[in-house]
């Protein structure tokens, strides 16, 4: 499947909110519009709240992938 | 003094109905403001700022439990120009005693990612409607844009809070249980294949599946507010009891009227609205009042 390449990562484990969204947000800043971000969240709070708002700001997670201490969010960016 | 000139210029009834609260100080009173759900203005809010500053006598303000500013003491003296130079920019003052006080809210759904209903403009909306009408005891109505329910409407003779129905389609979904991580409430759980089991019994209506569905296939299917009514705080307190869901937004003034003729016509002097219902029974309020409010 081709959203299992990400253009770009970022692990954001142990990284609290609302810090973990400010770092996603600016990371998608520097990509472009159609390309797919894979965040690495802890489970709790930050899968609560970072794909809440990633959709806020427009753009979609089109995958979420479970892994052993967390999550992976595939998150392609919006058309700007 | 035994003789006060200026006093005699006050309207007695004015300054039974109003804000004017009387302070340990000798002629010295707190001047509460009227401020519905607690937003100010920026240019109002400095004005008050000079008033304050040229009448009170003491130096400070007190930002009261009710979101209002209370202006700490004022001489009575001062009362009529205090007045006159507040309402120069459109500032009032509030009510005591027993009648209709000026509501409360939260931020609401304009600007706070959590808000479903909008709190400020109906708490507007209402204090130009129902403020300062008289009843049995005072009367205390609040809203709270959401469950997290900030304006602490259990609390409250009457409490309004913003509810969220949420609707679940199958064919956007994607099964990534993102609503299952959302809920807090446990209402939705992850089925083998991602798809979201619905406890409808667990849910509070916060929207949080809404907000965070990625495919929306969880959509909003109504609106509105949840009615408390006979909660207080004070030396007895009592939690409100629920009353209805989903009331629409439109209704809310028609339902405080309601409620209010009620309270007039079923509850004794000096008695909280909380009181009238230990007293005669919820039953015939919520079957008088809010039954035909409800629509399902």
């Amino acid at each position: 499947m081709s959203e299992n390449t990400a253009d770009e990562k970022i692990d954001l484990r142990g990284v609290l909110c609302p810090i973990n969204f400010v770092k996603t947000k600016l990371k998608l800043e520097m990509m472009e519009s159609g390309q797919v971000l894979e965040v690495t969240l802890d489970d709790g709070e930050p899968m609560r709240s970072v794909p809440r708002s990633i959709k806020e700001e427009g753009h979609k997670v089109i995958k979420v992938e479970q892994i052993d201490d967390g999550y992976k969010i595939f998150v392609k960016k919006a058309d700007s | 003094m035994s003789e006060n000139t200026d006093a005699g210029k006050i309207d007695l009834n004015e300054l039974k109905s109003g804000g004017f609260i009387k302070q340990n100080q000798k002629d010295l009173f707190t001047v509460r403001l009227r401020v519905p759900g607690g937003r100010l203005d920026i240019d109002k809010m400095i004005k008050i700022g000079e008033v304050a500053k040229k009448y009170s006598r003491m130096g400070y303000c007190h930002l009261s439990f009710r979101q209002s500013v209370e202006i700490i003491g004022v001489h009575i003296d001062d009362f009529n120009t205090l007045v006159k130079e507040l309402a120069e920019f459109g500032q009032s003052i509030a009510s005591c005693g027993p009648r209709v006080r000026v509501p409360t809210a939260c931020g609401g759904c304009e600007y706070n990612p959590n808000g479903i209903m909008d709190a400020q403009k109906k708490a507007l909306e209402v204090d130009k409607e129902h403020f300062g009408t008289p009843c049995h005891h005072k009367f205390k109505i609040s809203f709270s844009g959401c469950p997290i329910d900030c304006a602490r409407t259990q609390g409250m003779d009457l409490g309004f809070q913003g509810i969220v129905d949420p609707h679940w389609e199958e064919d956007p979904c994607t099964g990534c249980t993102l609503c299952e991580k959302a809920c807090l409430e446990g209402a939705i759980v992850a089925a083998e294949d991602g798809k979201p089991i619905f406890y409808r019994e667990k849910c509070v209506y916060c929207g949080d599946c809404i907000k965070a569905c990625p495919t929306d296939a969880w959509t909003a299917k109504r609106k509105g507010w949840a009615v408390r009514a006979g909660g207080k705080h004070g030396r007895h307190p009592r939690t409100a009891d629920e009353i209805m869901l989903f009331l629409p937004d439109d209704k809310v003034s028609d339902f405080i009227g309601k409620t209010l003729a009620w309270y007039n016509k079923n509850g004794k002097r000096g008695e909280r609205i909380g009181t009238t219902f230990d007293r005669v029974g919820l039953e015939g309020y919520k079957e008088k009042v809010a039954r035909p409010f409800i629509t399902d």
